[in-house]
């Protein structure tokens, strides 16, 4: 049963990198793909009416962890407490950014949120990326399962690390590059002009960026969590999932449309996540010294009611939000324009 | 003097850094959460009012009503983009500043809190992207039904996160593990939980009495500059009978059964809210006073003869137990706080009745849009609801004191052991900076919202 929630669990983050990375990648690119006002709106257009259900994904799937896997949402979330409150305060910056800025026309106003925007972006995928690296290298658990970790030591991953060390800000980097190329597709499949052409041109870039660092990022990985190339030897079938990264990545080069790319790129996030996830399992929060301490799937589950219930009104319940959210994206799908229904 | 002064503020500060990361942990919470909550009350009763002049718009296809709602719309907006971003860290703050109540409880509330993000959140912001975005293409109909979708989304969620707090207030449907972790037994028990039955429609009654009192005061204001003096009268009418519909019902039945759990099942609460040290036969109800803790004894009190009794347990010669019965570890741990809250919060809603009654008969003999008088009092009411609101959660929060879980878990045991004073201080000064721009900012919003009007809204 945990296993199942274990996939699940799973299957949120990556919806909602995917969904809400979207909307970040915007933000990051945003002062430079968009220039003037009528680029830069089109770009709020087209995640004005779903960035806040695609935030959702978060509290949804940090409801799921909460219940699911209670142990961990403790350890983790008072272990990571410094970076999440910044995260918190991020988004809200973000959110705050893309709902004021249509209220009030004038040349700082504008501006302003438009900088809030796209600087909270980038540094929420900074940020999300070392989160996903702090997770991978694991955390100086103690007997009870609890941590405290400072923003950074010595920036080395040895026995006291700090949320940043190099290998965490590597993966930082990674996870800005993959979001930036995420968002660059997402603002040329949904953009035109202009703006396309200049979106198109920056995902080009990125993607290289992008190659390079999964490359990077892999071996620093292998080096630092030998777990993960245990699971790979010990489980062949885990190579499905960089497999999917690779597809991914090889699409988004490949496909000469505007909207396979994208969701070539929605099958990269969602391969190297899986990757990851399958790479540190039975883990979900390894220990960095002692392998005994680390934090498991079953170590920090439940009762087994709460998991069987929790599954017969969970899966309804996501589906009715998969639903909404597909007909969101369908409702407001294809090109945007620069006038009319985006702006409140 | 002012050397005083600064001596004085440096040693309080001292003592909140000191003292205990205890207390900078509830602050946290405290300071977050009451902030949070003065955009989703507004929300949650607006989005009910939004339902009702959409549904008079496709009932009589009168474009007025239309109108009406798109103007609301604006401010529900930004309320609601307020209450989002505002929200968040509150899921979060259970993991970051309260780990061992998470590892301890959170299979059980894990599931209410996972289910308001499944289950309402994502109703929620589709229906309103598509309510706010989507009016040319979805039709009237469509329109009225993304309007309802909303309210529904919004309550749901205000059902979720009640029955998080009855649970902590009345833990049932649970059992204790062979460790001593509590497992969810039933979830039937945990969400039909005898404590939300009360709670939950008493709390949104507040949320549409909120509503309702700014869709009055607004209306009344613009009546009071004889602007948008169409707009006015209905927003006066239709806001004051939901502010007499709420300011009746959070009285009676939903505040009078709520009074009734906490004497069932928090009679040392009971005692504490209402002042009454000494256990009496008859016991009187207290109007004003101020508790001393230290004498066991309430100041300059204001006393109704045995109505505590006649109220509580439906006797006038009722016994009602006072404070002194039971052992201090067991009190809550900021009495006079508690007795203020509720005072504030039961007085507030007496005087809602009154005013609402009152405009209600002067609206009935069709003098209250003329009445200056009048549209000045339902003007100058738009914040008390606020404060009524926040008096009541006070009342509820600090009553389940010194429990974290009532009877299961004492606060002190449930702070992440490892998130130091000064870490926890950091980030509660980050979001009083935080939080003070935003508020600026939203009270400028709306105001230019409201100076622009209805009118200037199409």
């Amino acid at each position: 049963m945990s296993f199942i929630w274990y996939c699940l669990v799973a299957l949120m983050i990556a919806g909602y990198v995917i969904l809400d990375g979207y909307d970040i990648g915007a933000g990051i690119v945003h002062l430079f793909v968009a220039k003037g006002e009528d680029e830069r709106k089109m770009v709020l257009q087209s995640i004005g009416p779903v960035w806040d259900g695609n935030e959702v994904w978060l509290l949804a799937g940090g409801g799921t962890l909460y219940f699911a896997f209670p142990g961990l949402y403790a350890s983790s979330f008072s272990g990571f407490y410094l970076p999440l409150m910044v995260v918190l305060w991020l988004l809200m910056i973000r959110g705050i950014s893309i709902e004021f800025r249509n209220h009030l026309d004038n040349a700082a106003w504008k501006p302003f949120w438009d900088t809030g925007f796209a600087v909270s972006s980038i540094l929420l995928a900074v940020f999300f990326g070392a989160a996903l690296g702090n997770v991978v290298r694991g955390v100086p658990l103690d007997q009870a399962g609890d941590f405290f970790l400072p923003f950074w030591t010595d920036f080395q991953p040895g026995a006291e690390p700090g949320i940043l060390d190099w290998y965490t800000i590597l993966v930082g980097v990674f996870a800005l590059a993959t979001l930036t190329l995420h968002g660059a597709l997402w603002v040329r499949y949904r953009a035109s002009g202009d703006l396309n052409i200049r979106a198109a041109r920056l995902a080009k870039r990125s993607w290289i960026a992008v190659l390079l660092l999964t490359a990077l990022t892999t071996l620093a990985s292998f080096n630092i969590q030998p777990q993960i190339l245990q699971n790979f030897a010990k489980y062949p079938v885990g190579y499905i999932f960089p497999a999917l990264a690779l597809a991914g990545l090889a699409g988004v080069y490949l496909f000469k449309d505007e909207m396979k790319p994208f969701l070539s790129s929605c099958v990269f996030i969602a391969g190297m996540l899986t990757s990851a996830a399958f790479g540190i399992f039975p883990y979900v929060l390894p220990s960095n010294s002692d392998p005994a301490k680390g934090l498991t799937i079953w170590n920090t589950a439940p009762a087994e009611y709460g998991l069987r219930v929790g599954l017969i009104w969970w899966l309804p319940g996501m589906a009715l939000a998969i639903a909404y959210s597909t007909y969101m994206h369908r409702k407001f799908s294809g090109k945007v324009g620069t006038g009319g229904y985006g702006s409140h | 003097m002012l050397r005083g002064c600064a001596d004085l503020l440096w040693r309080t500060m001292l003592i909140v850094v000191m003292d205990s990361a205890l207390l900078v942990h509830r602050l946290h919470f405290a300071f977050t959460i009451t902030f949070h909550y003065l955009f989703p009350q507004l929300t949650m009763g607006l989005a009910l009012l939004i339902v009702v002049l959409k549904t008079i718009a496709l009932k009589t296809g009168d474009e007025h009503y239309n109108h009406a709602a798109r103007f609301w719309a604006k401010i529900f907006a930004i309320n609601f983009a307020m209450g989002v971003v505002t929200g968040i860290p509150m899921e979060f703050q259970f993991g970051t500043n309260w780990s061992r109540f998470s590892r301890a409880a959170g299979g059980v509330i894990g599931q209410t809190l996972a289910m308001e993000g499944v289950y309402s959140f994502f109703l929620e912001s589709s229906f309103l992207g598509l309510f706010l975005f989507g009016e040319k293409s979805l039709g009237r109909v469509g329109h009225w039904f993304a309007a309802v979708a909303v309210w529904a989304g919004s309550w749901l969620s205000g059902f979720f996160i009640v029955a998080t707090d009855a649970w902590m207030q009345h833990p049932v449907g649970y059992k204790l593990g062979p460790g001593g972790e509590i497992q969810l037994d039933s979830l039937w028990g945990l969400l039909l939980n005898p404590w939300v039955l009360w709670q939950y429609p008493h709390t949104m009654m507040g949320a549409l009495a909120t509503g309702s009192f700014v869709m009055a005061g607004i209306g009344a204001f613009y009546l009071l500059l004889r602007r948008d003096e169409k707009y006015g009268r209905t927003f006066v009418r239709i806001g004051l009978l939901g502010a007499l519909a709420s300011s009746v019902l959070l009285l009676f039945p939903t505040g009078d059964q709520q009074g009734k759990n906490v004497a069932r099942h928090q009679p040392v609460t009971l005692a504490a809210t209402e002042g009454l040290f000494q256990t009496a036969r008859g016991a009187p109800m207290a109007i004003l006073g101020q508790p001393d803790t230290n004498t066991g004894r309430l100041d300059n009190p204001l006393l109704l003869p045995k109505v505590l009794s006649m109220i509580t347990y439906g006797r006038w010669a009722a016994e009602v137990k006072g404070l002194n019965e039971y052992p201090r570890d067991l009190w809550p741990d900021n009495t006079p706080l508690l007795f203020y809250s509720f005072h504030i919060m039961v007085g507030l809603g007496t005087i809602f009745i009154a005013i609402t009654v009152l405009c209600g008969l002067a609206l009935w003999r069709g003098i209250l849009y003329e009445s200056r008088p009048l549209l000045w009092l339902l003007t100058l009411a738009m914040p008390f609801p606020y404060i009524a609101n926040t008096a009541g959660w006070l009342t509820a929060e600090l009553g389940r004191q010194p429990w974290l879980i009532y009877g299961l878990m004492r606060t002190e045991h449930g702070v992440s052991p490892h998130v130091s004073a000064g870490n926890a201080l950091f980030t509660l000064l980050g979001f009083m900076g935080m939080y003070t721009v935003l508020g600026i900012l939203f009270l400028w919003l709306v105001q230019r919202e409201i100076a622009h009007g209805p009118e200037a809204a199409q």
